[in-house]
């Protein structure tokens, strides 16, 4: 995720490449080689196996095995998940950012630490931790039955699982864009008598929504394939709480193999599909961000009052005092 | 609209706990610029931050205008801040960064639109109304914070090393602008820089800060002529600061020496403190040993000044600056020897409690 960011930056500031290394080209191209091979053999290799035992019957067997109730209900249920538990992620995200970024408060070390937790946790794990929360022998199962609420097998369930494991996704974006940008604005908004709520729709919302973007795609391609922790806490029962990944795993089981690899490749489809999205968004964004400098270049002169010219012709002249 | 300051205390927890600012007194004339000047960490910035509310005081008061402003929330302390960073929204044009605060206060849109107009022309930026903050100069940000600062009629203005992240060059003309801006504007200002330069040339009065607490405040010539401390001698003017001892009620340095402090015994210590422009150099024409000479050991001609070292007997080098059409009259090369005359120099008797 930072990784994105420091991508995104280095792309903002086109410097020139540096060459800090100056091997051989047949080093170069072998290196170049070893990632490929590593690429194509551990992601497009699978991929393309996906598809192609998806469709090893004909499109027939394949549009079939799609739309089985049973298959349907799993789209259904993977769809409604990720519906719920994205933006719940999104505000819970901004808000821990927020909270993070802004204040100082006794434990925020270990609220930083707190929200990588389902992240270094085996997704298995965080499904046992609500199970031992919500299930029947649970802290809380005799309560939820008594009043006929069903949190585990069940729908609630699901959702809480895959919150849970998607969480730091939305949160580690946003805070990262935050702490890059500070809070300069913010003050600066604040001593012009803006109230909290102001400044937060008007200054900081639209500020990192980049952030909430890139957070919430990723938030989304995760949230519909969650496993573990979905698995644990489903109890599988078909029609009603098989996700679509669970629904990949019995249709295997099975030996459907062309139903399995049907609704694995959609899935892999949907995941395909949002990092387009998401390329597509870093596209348009660096394309308006230098048209933006380039209108911007073409206007400082025609623009500009005759007593500046001189200066801002300067000042073009040093492009890093003008991109500051 | 004075800003009144009282014994204002703050104190960071994070780190040893060493106040911030330490007991800070003192007045902000109205309608002048003061600037608030001392090297990093002395706390001028974080003295700004509490005038404006945005950081809280342990002790201590701030009044603006009279009124107790202390436990005021920012928001309606009716102050403009401009920060280092510019700190423009960068989401929002020209136009609606300046009319954000005017906005937030419910302001009509014909009202917005004229002042933002008046504001536009003040900063020498018509036309400009439509661009995004990314398609501006550091020098026309800074403006347009500037005037977004202005726009919600603050009775104080408060900057923050505005032109610390601008090259020497703009630097320098946005200085000048900002004195004839001020002059049209009138509005009492608190300008922090750590550039002694920046803080004589532009404030009338100038508040001196090291280590939290005042060295001195007063007029930039009366803290230029008349240097309270050592550190405020130093820290203006870039002196030289020369080691010596009194004898017959005056320090020696130089080839006639300078009036020691008053009551100064012979044999003190003293530390002088001499500027590079207020040193006199003669060429040596005769050989007297009563005279103490200098060695020129280093020469650069910097437009059109020039800039020399001199090795004096003791061993001490001095920076000395002469104008070029000086040393062409006195005919001085690189490793002559030279009479150094020194009248300017502030003395003080050496504190070995330091």
């Amino acid at each position: 995720m930072s990784g994105t960011i420091a991508n995104r930056l280095g792309r903002a500031s086109s410097k020139p490449r540096s060459h800090v290394s100056d091997e051989h080209p047949l080093v170069r191209w072998l290196l170049i080689a070893i990632a490929a091979l590593f690429l194509g053999v551990a992601l497009l290799l699978p991929l393309s196996v996906v598809f192609a035992s998806a469709l090893s019957k004909g499109i027939g067997p394949f549009a079939a095995a799609l739309s089985t109730p049973e298959t349907l209900a799993a789209i259904q249920l993977t769809l409604l998940t990720a519906a719920i538990s994205v933006p719940l992620n999104a505000v819970f995200g901004v808000a821990a950012a927020w909270l993070i970024c802004r204040y100082d408060f006794w434990g925020k070390s270990a609220l930083i630490t707190l929200i990588d937790l389902p992240f270094s946790v085996s997704p298995v794990i965080s499904g046992l931790i609500f199970v031992l929360l919500f299930g029947a022998q649970g802290w809380f199962g005799p309560w939820l039955s008594e009043h006929d609420i069903k949190v585990i097998f069940a729908v609630p369930g699901i959702v809480i699982a895959t919150t849970f494991v998607t969480f730091p996704l939305v949160a580690r974006e946003v805070l990262a864009v935050m702490q890059a940008q500070g809070s300069d604005e913010e003050e600066a908004a604040l001593t012009m008598g803006a109230s909290g709520l102001q400044i937060l729709t008007r200054i900081t919302l639209p500020k990192i929504r980049w952030g909430v973007i890139y957070g919430v795609i990723l938030c989304n391609a995760r949230a519909m394939g969650e496993f573990g922790a979905v698995s644990v806490v489903s109890g599988h029962i078909r029609g009603q709480t098989n996700t679509m990944p669970l629904h990949v795993e019995i249709l295997y089981n099975e030996y459907n193999f062309v139903g399995a690899f049907a609704v694995a490749g959609l899935l892999a489809s949907l995941a395909i599909v949002t990092l387009l999205v998401k390329k597509s968004i870093e596209i348009s964004s660096n394309l308006r961000a230098r048209q933006l400098a380039r209108k911007a270049d073409a206007e400082r002169q025609s623009l500009a009052p005759a007593s500046l010219r001189g200066r801002d012709a300067a000042l073009a002249a040093r492009p890093n005092e003008s991109r500051a | 609209m004075t800003v009144e300051v009282r014994e204002l205390v703050k104190t960071f927890s994070s780190g040893q706990d060493v106040a911030a600012v330490g007991g800070v007194s003192f007045v902000a004339p109205e309608g002048k610029i003061t600037s608030l000047l001392g090297p990093s960490g002395s706390g001028k910035s974080t003295l700004l931050r509490l005038i404006a509310g945005l950081e809280e005081p342990d002790s201590g008061s701030i009044a603006i205008e009279g009124r107790d402003v202390t436990r005021v929330p920012v928001k309606l302390r009716q102050v403009g801040f401009v920060f280092q960073s510019y700190a423009l929204f960068r989401h929002m044009t020209v136009r609606d960064n300046i009319a954000f605060g005017m906005e937030i206060r419910k302001a009509a849109k014909g009202t917005i639109d004229a002042r933002v107009k008046e504001l536009l022309s003040l900063i020498q930026l018509e036309g400009y109304e439509g661009r995004f903050p990314a398609q501006l100069s550091g020098g026309q940000r800074q403006r347009v914070a500037l005037a977004r600062a202005l726009a919600t009629e603050p009775k104080v203005l408060l900057l923050d090393e505005p032109f610390g992240a601008l090259d020497a060059q703009v630097r320098v003309e946005l200085r000048e602008w900002l004195v004839r801006f001020h002059e049209q504007t009138g509005v009492t200002t608190l300008l922090v820089t750590h550039d002694q330069e920046e803080a004589l040339e532009v404030s009338q009065h100038v508040v001196l800060l090291s280590g939290g607490v005042v060295a001195q405040a007063g007029s930039p010539h009366e803290l230029y002529d008349h240097p309270a401390s050592p550190f405020v001698a130093s820290f203006l003017g870039g002196a030289n600061v020369v080691r010596t001892r009194v004898q017959g009620g005056r320090a020696e340095i130089g080839s006639r020496g300078v009036a020691a402090p008053h009551g100064a015994l012979d044999g003190t210590q003293v530390s002088a403190f001499v500027r590079p422009h207020e040193v006199r150099l003669a060429k040596a024409v005769a050989s007297d040993p009563d005279l103490e000479l200098g060695t020129i050991d280093r020469l650069a001609r910097v437009g059109g000044n020039v800039k020399l070292t001199v090795t004096l007997p003791s061993g001490d080098a001095m920076s000395v600056q002469v104008t070029r059409v000086e040393l062409d009259k006195l005919g001085l090369q690189l490793g002559d020897r030279v009479m150094v005359d020194v009248t300017g120099a502030k003395v003080f008797v050496d504190d070995y409690r330091i």
